[in-house]
């Protein structure tokens, strides 16, 4: 398998370099499918950081229906203060949930549709690695109205709105015969304008976001697992005591 | 005055068993009811079957108080109790798991009848019973699934309504009666949720009643399929059987309290189960301009499912799909061998056995695939396999060598 692997590198090096007219770059195709996001719904940390990410780049557009600001402070042991100062909006309080101030009326009209809910984004995308390469995966595309496209969601309507922190990606594409047609394939990034993020920086950016998005999604989900490794003992237990009594009672049947 | 006991008994307990007939229904169906004692792992399942109808019922009414059927409300209304309401997450994960827990053990049950020929008679009637408790289910279960309004029940209610389309001449006005609209909307999951909460449990639990009647009025079979009523011993009751009390009260406790610890393992750390128990489009709401790909219902009707995709013609799937729910009806009178168990079994009867097993795993498997050439041919494939188990068997289970049955069970204490 390796040494396939490897014979197929060789063969393609030199279309490769060709296909990049020149600017020798000889790296193995950017495999950006199999990212994972890694994020932890348990790092408290790394949920409060990625609320202030939402708060301050996402709720301009898109709300969490679902969620109260009340439980967000609650669960991500936010004080009062600091909830009521950084992240609930102007003329809303703490009972409220949370939403955007753009209409839908003006997503349709700038967006062509109203940006979604992202209550449950995680949930609906299998998990938040769909959410982590889709924030990572924008290029320029001139030929779309927002002169950016993405590689997750092809014609995305979404604009690359976190490109002044991740920088401006190019995208390279090679050509290969895929069923009998040549079809262009998405090969790697080029970092066209650098953003105010180093790619670690941007990278644990998007780790904090996706991470608020996956608690978003199921508020409920670290207490359901500390609260299921009690029951999962306790029904053990019941379980041990009840083959006991069953041998005790079964001694008798022969 | 029929128990002479009722009469003598002081006190309040005496009391009332001159008015209900409590001493009488415990030694019937309890103390003094014998069931076989060879029992094995496979006896667990009905037990559990009647453990998980109580939890769905018990979960279930507390889901209607939060719960609010309605095309605009019902979305939210699931993910208020998911959110806001207390432990709400649970009630829902274990009504959720719940209906997957139940189709996995009515239809290790059902194995379990088709390993030892528990069907054949005297227990004609008890197997026809639990299959109209399968029927049921099925109807349960895919009303259910459309409640919570999400993509996927949406689509899925409109592929499988639509199966009632294919029957001639009624079936456009049919279709269009069952949803109570043009398209699946409101008044279907309206109707649906009347249907789940109070109609098909009422039936579930009559039928569970007469499945549980019938079944104390034959006896258990057993993993050896001999009558253990015919050998009795000197001072009455039948040797190779014990009381179910205390005998089978305690060790169904056993096997209840260890399905519980998986049970507990499957709501607490995978509610979702991979994307079998909860799917992900499921989690967006109900959308009538946009299609999941792939439509798959729950994996508990895949095999069905994939025998429907299997057939070009979509009359013909659908009357194939609902012979291969109805095959198991017939059972009784397909089998013509002179034994239950397959114990005593020969190859051949194995060998479709197998075939079956394998072929309802792989079709079960292929349902929940999206379509390409390969799969749609490996599902014809696998209906053959399924269908001739039970059409081929009038013949091949009288041509089965067939072993000598003993005459008292097998049992190692």
């Amino acid at each position: 398998m390796l040494k396939l692997a490897s014979l197929v590198a060789i063969l393609l090096v030199p279309s490769l370099s060709m296909a990049a007219e020149g600017a020798a770059e000889p790296a193995a195709p950017l495999d950006y499918q199999a990212w994972h996001a890694h994020n932890d719904v348990a790092n408290l940390s790394s949920l409060q950081r990625g609320a202030r990410n939402f708060m301050n780049y996402c709720v301009g557009c898109h709300s969490l229906k679902y969620l109260r600001y009340s439980r967000l402070g609650t669960d991500l042991k936010i004080p009062d203060k600091e909830l009521q100062e950084y992240l609930i909006g102007p003329g809303e309080t703490k009972a409220d949930y949370i939403g955007t101030s753009l209409k839908a009326a003006d997503g349709i009209a700038w967006f062509g549709k109203q940006p979604p809910d992202l209550s449950l984004i995680v949930r609906a995308r299998e998990g938040s690695d769909y959410v982590y390469k889709f924030l990572k995966t924008f290029y320029i595309d001139t030929s779309r109205p927002t002169r950016t496209n993405n590689l997750m969601l092809a014609n995305a309507a979404m604009p690359a709105v976190l490109s002044e922190l991740q920088g401006v990606q190019e995208a390279v594409f090679r050509d290969e015969v895929v069923d009998g047609a040549n079809t262009k394939v998405f090969d790697h990034f080029v970092l066209a304008s650098p953003g105010q993020m180093t790619p670690a920086e941007y990278d644990d950016f998007v780790r904090d976001t996706v991470n608020f998005l996956d608690y978003a999604s199921e508020p409920a989900q670290v207490s359901r697992r500390s609260i299921g490794v009690w029951a999962v003992l306790f029904m053990l237990a019941l379980t041990w005591m009840a083959m006991l009594l069953k041998k005790e009672y079964w001694k008798d049947v022969h | 005055m029929s128990n002479p006991n009722q009469v003598t008994k002081p006190g309040f307990w005496g009391w009332l068993n001159r008015r209900l007939p409590v001493d009488a229904f415990i030694k019937g169906s309890m103390t003094e009811y014998f069931a076989p004692k060879n029992f094995n792992f496979w006896y667990f399942f009905g037990s559990l079957a009647l453990l998980v109808l109580v939890m769905q019922l018990v979960s279930g009414i507390f889901l209607a108080m939060f719960y609010k059927p309605g095309e605009t409300t019902a979305f939210d209304s699931v993910e208020f109790i998911m959110r806001e309401v207390n432990y709400g997450w649970l009630i829902r994960y274990l009504h959720s798991t719940g209906a997957s827990a139940f189709f996995l053990v009515v239809y290790l049950h059902m194995y379990r009848a088709l390993l030892y020929g528990s069907y054949k008679a005297p227990r004609e009637l008890l197997w026809l019973f639990g299959m109209i408790i399968y029927l049921a289910l099925m109807a349960e279960g895919f009303m259910g699934y459309v409640l919570p309004w999400g993509n996927m029940s949406y689509w899925a209610a409109q592929v499988i309504i639509n199966l009632f389309s294919t029957i001639p001449v009624i079936g456009a006005g049919l279709v269009e009666w069952i949803r109570g609209d043009y398209g699946v909307a409101d008044a279907t999951l309206n109707r649906f949720f009347s249907l789940h909460v109070v109609a098909i449990p009422l039936i579930l639990l009559l039928l569970v009643a007469l499945h549980l009647l019938a079944l104390h009025e034959t006896g258990s079979n057993n993993p050896d399929g001999i009558e253990v009523k015919t050998k009795k011993g000197p001072d009455g009751p039948p040797l190779d059987a014990i009381p179910f009390h205390p005998y089978y009260t305690v060790k169904d406790i056993m096997g209840v309290f260890f399905f519980l610890t998986l049970f507990c393992v499957v709501v607490f750390f995978v509610p979702t189960m991979g994307k079998l128990f909860l799917e992900p489009a499921n989690f967006e709401p109900a959308d009538a301009l946009s299609t999941p790909s792939p439509i798959a219902p729950s994996w508990y009707f895949t095999p069905y499912y994939a025998i429907l995709r299997a057939v070009p013609n979509q009359r013909i799937g659908a009357l194939l799909l609902l012979i291969a729910v109805l095959s198991f009806f017939f059972l009784p009178w397909l089998d013509r061998s002179p034994v239950r168990s397959i114990r005593y079994r020969g190859w051949i009867f194995k060998s479709f056995l197998t075939v079956f097993t394998i072929s309802f795993l792989a079709l079960m498997w292929l349902g929940l695939q999206e379509v390409s050439t390969l799969y749609v041919w490996l599902a014809r494939i696998f209906a053959i396999g399924y269908f001739s188990f039970f059409w081929l068997m009038p013949w091949y289970s009288r041509w089965d060598p067939v072993k000598p049955v003993p005459e008292r069970v097998t049992y190692h204490a």
